[in-house]
């Protein structure tokens, strides 16, 4: 995934210990220094939840990458950061709460469409539908496309969650 | 971080359990500001002698008098100041440190955890406002965390690339009970900055190095902040090598001034000799410096057919700026002695002949002789700021002193650093990354109080002493006997400077109106003053004040309209510096594009 400008988009996963502030600290980083961020989810992963997740997908040249990756390393709380699209292979999946309101026709074409995209009907009245979808974010994209005409009203996404294929672990 | 904790003892107010802590990491004085949310810790204080408090005037100088200590001793310097105002007139000090990579824990007073949020008197978000302020900071909610933060707090300013840290301390947390933890002695859980350089990058490094005609070290404030070691390995390499060497602002002091193969300081305001080095060189070997903007000038142009090695203890600084063919992640000193051993065992050193060879190219730059300046000798004649900074050199070098100068920021500290020649580390102390004026004062305030006897003189100017003149309340409390030496050409000099270059002489508030008398001024804060206002009146004024025994200040009138060259101006690159009004200019025009930078 790289443009004409040599940049590249990155998934880097980085675990940090699951203390007030470490957010902020990560946030503030990207914003203090100019780093996009397409998007960032964060939540406990170990048992005792003393450790959290971060999946920041972001965006630059190789060298931006590498600084981000430097600069993520050096936080104090931060025990270990990889880029999961440099680092081979990787899933990579959101979640979207998608609210569709109408009647009628359209209606039955969301409903239609959410069946071909296996979403789920989460919620429902007798005119609207909360669907939930899961996949790789141009599919959920896609998906929206299609909502658009068809009384898209809101939507939430969960950003990317992402983890290596295969027996690789970042831990 | 499992260090196991003393039950048999009768638990502690957490005040006593901070100082504790304080006393185990090795603190011996602390440079402060008492308030409300601190009172806990000044009540300890007042009952026991193990620590020191040195009362300071305004937050700022407590922490720059724990940077002035810091970088003279090499220990973490501590300051302690109150909620709100105190913690936020911290911050600047805190940024100054951060930016020159300076290890300082800073403990802030704090409202009681149950009015965190509630907009109560004097609280601010102190973590919030000094997170990126900081290396790294902490809250302290739970008495039980106290003591472990406060040894992580240290572990952290000192360890990797140094820095400041936080740890603010809410008022119940320092008044209720807690238990005392000792330092533990397992690896941090996380930071674990790597300091021992990889053999491969080393060997890398010296096959470069082997190969090189026209080699140049340039090192800058890492070499410092690896202890003497550093420096005396630098030296080694040198000898061993014959590679010339330069330092930045942050690293004088590395490689003695005296020594032939110091090219002196690099970057804008720069040797001719040391920047055309730079530019001319086939490999670079920089340790422990970061091509800073002030270092590089402008980027596309910079040391063009050079293979770059970097040496440094902070990955983000690698390839951040300028990217480089042999990356060496590692402590200085390490990395020094690495490639001092590994020379040795493979017989690495340059080509001695061609060695010589560059080392006459570098002879005819140094001929531009592009320090000098023209001091009128005859009586009545103004004094010339460089001159004032050579005679200052020249006779507290004949006292056989140990001397250390600190400076604020502008033009005076361009002239200390190109015309005060320092044989050793540590002696230097100058605001480097952030520039803060201001910065010379307290930081010389903090040298002296690390070391007493000595010599400690603030080259200053007249504008940026005024930004902490305060300080000279905390220096007759304390019978601090620093010297002031006001370099007062009546402008924010730099400012005019660049005026003058860049913006058609138009000195846009740059003139100081309504200056104190400085002499007056010392007395009532019952120290000395003095004055030199014509050349033959100068020697005298500075043998006098390095005589007394008690705070100076020495007014120094200089010519108002000198600039400090040489100067690459902003958007230029090294081999088109500015030499001066008087001699020939390689390149004198200053783009569009360059006046934007700073």
């Amino acid at each position: 995934m790289s443009d004409t400008n040599g940049e590249r988009s990155a998934t880097i996963a980085v675990l940090v210990d699951n203390e007030a502030g470490v957010l902020a600290r990560v946030i503030g980083l990207f914003s203090g220094r100019g780093y996009n961020i397409d998007s960032l989810t964060v939540a406990p992963v170990d048992e005792d939840r003393s450790r959290s997740r971060i999946t920041v997908v972001t965006w630059g040249t190789d060298l931006v990458i590498e600084q981000i990756k430097a600069q993520l390393g050096r936080l104090v709380p931060i025990h270990k950061v990889a880029d999961l699209s440099a680092e081979g292979p990787h899933v990579a999946r959101e979640l979207a709460l998608i609210k569709v309101a109408g009647r009628g026709e359209a209606r039955v074409e969301a409903l239609r469409i959410a069946d071909a995209f296996r979403a789920k009907i989460v919620d429902t009245t007798i005119e609207s539908f909360v669907f939930e979808l899961t996949g790789a974010t141009e599919k959920i994209d896609a998906f929206l496309d299609l909502m658009r005409p068809l009384g898209l009203a809101e939507i939430s996404r969960s950003g990317v969650a992402a983890i290596a294929r295969g027996t690789k672990t970042i831990i | 971080m499992n260090a196991e904790v003393n039950h048999a003892e009768t638990p502690a107010a957490g005040a006593q359990v901070l100082l504790r802590a304080l006393k185990e990491q090795g603190v011996e004085v602390i440079f402060g500001y008492p308030g409300g949310a601190v009172l806990p810790i000044y009540d300890a204080l007042f009952q026991q002698n193990a620590i020191r408090h040195i009362l300071v005037r305004h937050e700022q100088a407590a922490v720059h008098a724990a940077e002035g200590y810091a970088r003279s001793t090499g220990r973490v310097g501590c300051v302690l100041v109150t909620s709100g105002p105190g913690a936020t007139n911290a911050v600047t000090g805190l940024v100054d440190a951060l930016m020159d990579s300076i290890p300082l824990v800073c403990l802030t007073g704090q409202v009681p955890t149950h009015l965190i949020g509630n907009d109560a008197f004097q609280e601010a978000d102190t973590v919030g406002i000094t997170r990126p302020a900081t290396k790294h900071n902490y809250l302290v909610k739970r008495s039980e965390d106290l003591a472990r933060v406060v040894h992580e707090a240290f572990y952290v300013a000192r360890s990797g690339r140094p820095g400041p840290v936080v740890i603010d301390l809410p008022k119940d947390i320092l008044i209720k009970p807690a238990s005392y933890t000792a330092a533990p002695s397992e690896p941090h859980r996380s930071y674990r900055p790597r300091t021992e350089p990889d053999d491969a990058q080393i060997e890398k490094a010296v096959a470069l190095i082997r190969g090189a005609r026209r080699p140049v070290l340039y090192t800058g404030g890492g070499v410092i902040n690896a202890g003497p070691e550093a420096s005396a390995l630098l030296r080694e390499l040198v000898a061993e090598t014959g590679i010339p060497c330069t330092n930045t602002l942050m690293g004088l002091g590395a490689l003695p001034a005296s020594d032939p193969h110091f090219l002196g300081m690099l970057g804008m305001h720069g040797t001719y000799e040391a920047n055309m080095a730079m530019h001319g060189c086939d490999v670079m070997i920089n340790i422990g410096a970061r091509f800073d903007d002030r270092v590089t000038g402008r980027l596309n142009a910079f040391s063009p057919h050079s293979k770059k090695i970097h040496a440094d203890i902070d990955a983000s600084n690698i390839n951040k700026v300028v990217t480089v063919d042999v990356a060496i992640l590692g402590d200085a000193a390490l990395v020094l002695r690495a490639l001092v051993a590994r020379i040795r065992a493979e017989n690495a050193a340059p080509d001695r002949s061609a060695i010589t060879a560059w080392w006459r190219q570098i002879d005819s730059w140094r001929e531009k002789r592009s320090l000098a300046f023209v001091q009128p000798e005859a009586p009545g004649s103004i004094i010339k700021p460089q001159h004032a900074i050579r005679r200052l050199y020249e006779l507290t070098r004949q006292t056989g002193r140990e001397t250390f100068i600190t400076t604020e920021v502008g033009q005076h500290q361009m002239w200390a650093a190109q015309h005060f020649g320092f044989e050793r580390p540590n002696r230097w102390m100058t605001s480097g990354g952030l520039g803060t004026m201001g910065y010379g004062l307290p930081a010389a305030m903090g040298v002296q109080v690390a070391h007493p006897d000595a010599l400690v003189i603030d080259i200053a100017g007249e504008a940026s002493i005024l930004m902490n003149i305060q300080e000279m309340g905390t220096l007759a409390q304390y019978r601090l006997p620093v010297k002031i030496f006001i370099l007062n050409n009546q402008y924010m000099g730099m400012v005019r400077q660049w005026q003058e270059l860049m913006h058609g002489s138009r000195y846009s508030e740059s003139y100081s109106e309504a200056l104190p008398d400085f002499v007056k001024l010392a007395e009532s804060f019952h120290g000395v003053g003095m004055r030199a206002t014509t050349v033959e009146e100068l020697d005298p004024v500075i043998l006098e004040m390095i005589k007394c025994d008690r705070p100076v200040i020495a007014d120094i009138a200089v010519d108002q309209g000198e600039n400090v060259y040489p100067m690459i101006p902003s958007g230029a690159a090294h081999n088109e510096m500015l030499l001066g009004p008087d001699k020939n200019r390689d390149s004198a025009e200053v783009t569009n594009a360059g006046m934007v930078l700073v």
